[in-house]
């Protein structure tokens, strides 16, 4: 079932949850909807379920308006971000609930009983029908409601935030066993989610939504390699921002010319994203940018360097061999290799961390001849 | 001193240091607040029962058969008997209202649930006199059709369905909310309906508060004094509750037979008392289940 959300818009005592929204979902698509607290996506999945009515705007089920069946006949599977579980009911039946509630065509016990002992195989819980939610791990707990949303049969399977209170091992064992399902089942499935790996890894499509507003739609390679807005650039993966001057086509930081492509921005301000990997150091005594370290920790088999550069001490993170030896304080030299320029007036993901140093001493750049214009 | 023993002082010293305080100051305030109990609590309901068979055992039992208070007794039940049930409906009613739903006017909701609570028996009374009354709008109305709701069983029903009426719903909202909506849009997302969702998710989550809050409004339906005091007109045999008999018993010199009519009210609290508490253990147990849900 392909699912299209024209121009919804949804406001909450005057704050816009969603400000003109239109997505398009396609039959058996796996989508996620990533972005911050507070961007709207889990509105946007509520409005798609009929949890929510948009106040303009409409959704469509293949075409039809959804709006026009009552929320019980939309035949949608939602998975609530606590799971939701019928407290007083034993996970049997949990998941019998959406058929024995059904009016029309509803089974015979034991076909529902057979169809239960199913699901259970599917989400490999069997042999747990007797218990009571209570009893069951946060895992199991998520498996079992996903079997209750699994039972009706739905169009479109809806999940909220559906890792978000497991701990990280689980989560990631979950997250294949879900990716494994869909492939298996071939649901149209949207997902809520803040968490970028777990979007990035499990989704055929990454919806990444900021403020009630879809910022960029597209495969995890293109969100990752070319983010449209810097606001993708920053939620999605490390990223530091330097503000750079644009004029006759090129970049400039404090007057040295960057070597990358600013497409067809206009003159004048501009922000330059970096991820760690745009960034090298020079130890061939080329040109460079000069710098100093602040600080260093180690990644993996990587050394991620924090250093300060430009007049107004930016602060810029790469990586660099850990076989390097780099110490605080120290003078170095850095190359930027890549990174995406963003014309003025565009704002990233608020990175704190990142913020400038109030008190700026300029001792060291003075001693690097940097300061001496 | 063996290693053992030093652990096990070196615990003792632990779970003192845990609890807070010494054996000296725990059993004084444990006698404090043992003798207070004592003095304000158990002591008059002893009195009671002892009042109640000061005159011998066929005193007792002659007044608890006495036509007058069979027919106390009688209105009694009858009143708590239409006031729970009643109230019941109202405050499961307003509680799912209050608390699965957002809506204007909420807190204003909310405060006249309270009403009851705050504003003195007496005056609730005397609502009622002044809303049925012979100088009011509605008495000769209802008079001229032969409704009688003043110093009749009516009056006292509605005076009593008022004062109960915060108890059940006051029990079931701080639960519900608790709780939140998301298992009955679950249920709705899963296909069942309003009526269907309400009984087979919400009823179930909140049935121990539930029963909890029809014990204490049927405790109070049974005892209340004032309100009914102004609505009924203490015609004995007629309009006489059992707490209103009690008092005109006390009143004509027949103490004995007040406290023995008066006993069977305390038995009625203990009873319900007993009850609750048993609820309360059971009551307790799920909802620490719920809470690790």
């Amino acid at each position: 079932m392909q699912v299209r959300v024209a121009n919804v818009s949804k406001n909450y005592a005057g704050m816009a949850a969603l400000a003109d929204v239109s997505l398009t979902v396609g039959s058996g698509e796996l989508v996620a909807l990533l972005g911050p607290s507070g961007s709207g996506k889990t509105t946007l999945l509520r409005t798609i379920a009929g949890l929510e009515t948009p106040d303009t705007g409409i959704v469509y089920f293949n075409d039809r308006d959804a709006s026009e069946k009552r929320i019980q006949d939309r035949g949608v599977g939602f998975v609530f971000q606590h799971y939701a579980l019928f407290r007083h009911m034993r996970v049997m039946d949990n998941i019998a609930f959406g058929l024995r509630a059904r009016r029309k065509n509803r089974p015979k016990e034991s076909d529902i009983r057979q169809k239960v002992m199913e699901l259970l195989d599917l989400v490999q819980l069997s042999g747990l029908e007797k218990r009571f939610p209570s009893q069951l791990s946060g895992g199991q707990r998520q498996r079992v409601a996903l079997a209750r949303a699994l039972a009706i049969e739905p169009s479109v399977l809806l999940l909220d935030e559906p890792f978000g209170a497991l701990d990280a091992r689980v989560r990631k064992d979950l997250r294949r066993w879900l990716r494994e399902l869909h492939e298996r089942t071939g649901h149209t499935t949207l997902f809520v989610t803040h968490d970028q790996e777990e979007a990035l890894e499990l989704a055929d499509r990454v919806v990444v939504m900021n403020k009630g507003q879809i910022e960029q739609s597209a495969t995890p390679d293109e969100i990752y390699d070319t983010p449209a807005t810097p606001f993708v650039f920053s939620f999605i993966g490390e990223s530091s921002v330097i503000p750079v001057t644009i004029g006759n086509g090129r970049a400039t930081l404090d007057e040295r010319v960057i070597d990358l492509d600013v497409g067809a921005l206009p003159d004048g301000p501009a922000q330059l994203y970096l991820r760690p990997e745009d960034v090298e150091m020079v130890t061939d005594g080329g040109p460079g940018i000069p710098g100093l370290v602040v600080s260093t920790r180690r990644i993996g088999g990587m050394r991620r360097v924090t250093i300060e550069c430009g007049l107004a001490r930016h602060r810029i993170e790469f990586d660099a061999s850990a076989e390097l030896s780099i110490q605080n304080s120290q003078r170095v030299q850095v190359r930027i290799i890549g990174g995406r320029v963003y014309g003025a007036g565009q704002e990233g993901y608020a990175t704190e961390k990142l913020a400038a140093s109030a008190t700026a001493d300029f001792k060291w750049a003075k001693a690097e001849g940097w300061l001496d214009r | 001193m063996t290693e053992a023993e030093k652990a096990a002082t070196a615990q003792q010293r632990r779970q003192k240091q845990a609890i807070g305080e010494g054996p000296i100051t725990r059993g004084v305030l444990i006698a404090l607040a043992l003798a207070f109990l004592g003095v304000m609590l158990i002591a008059p309901l002893l009195v009671v029962f002892i009042e109640a068979f000061g005159r011998g055992v066929g005193v007792f039992f002659e007044a608890l058969t006495s036509p007058h208070t069979l027919s106390a007794l009688q209105l009694t039940l009858l009143v708590a008997a239409i006031a729970v049930p009643a109230n019941l409906v109202f405050g499961v009613a307003a509680a799912w209202a209050i608390a699965k739903f957002d809506f204007k006017g909420k807190a204003f909701l909310l405060t006249l649930i309270d009403l009851p609570f705050a504003v003195s028996p007496v005056v609730s009374g005397l609502i009622f006199v002044l809303l049925f009354g012979a100088n009011s709008a509605l008495g000769p109305l209802l008079d001229s059709y032969g409704v009688k709701i003043l110093f009749a069983v009516p009056g006292i029903v509605l005076a009593t369905i008022f004062i109960t009426f915060p108890f059940i719903a006051r029990e079931l909202i701080p639960l519900m909310q608790q709780q939140g909506s998301s298992e009955e849009e679950a249920a709705i997302s899963l296909g069942a309906g309003g009526w269907r969702t309400f009984f087979l998710v919400t009823l179930p989550n909140v049935k121990w508060g539930l029963l909890y809050g029809v014990l204490l409004c049927n405790a109070r339906a049974m005892g209340e004094f004032g309100a009914v005091s102004v609505v009924s007109g203490h015609i004995r045999g007629q309009t006489n509750t059992l707490p209103l008999h009690i008092e005109i018993l006390y009143h004509d010199n027949k103490a004995a037979a007040a406290f023995a009519v008066a006993s069977l009210l305390a038995l009625l609290a203990l009873v319900t008392l007993a009850v609750k508490s048993i609820l309360e253990a059971r009551f307790a147990g799920s909802l620490a289940a719920q809470r690790r849900h």
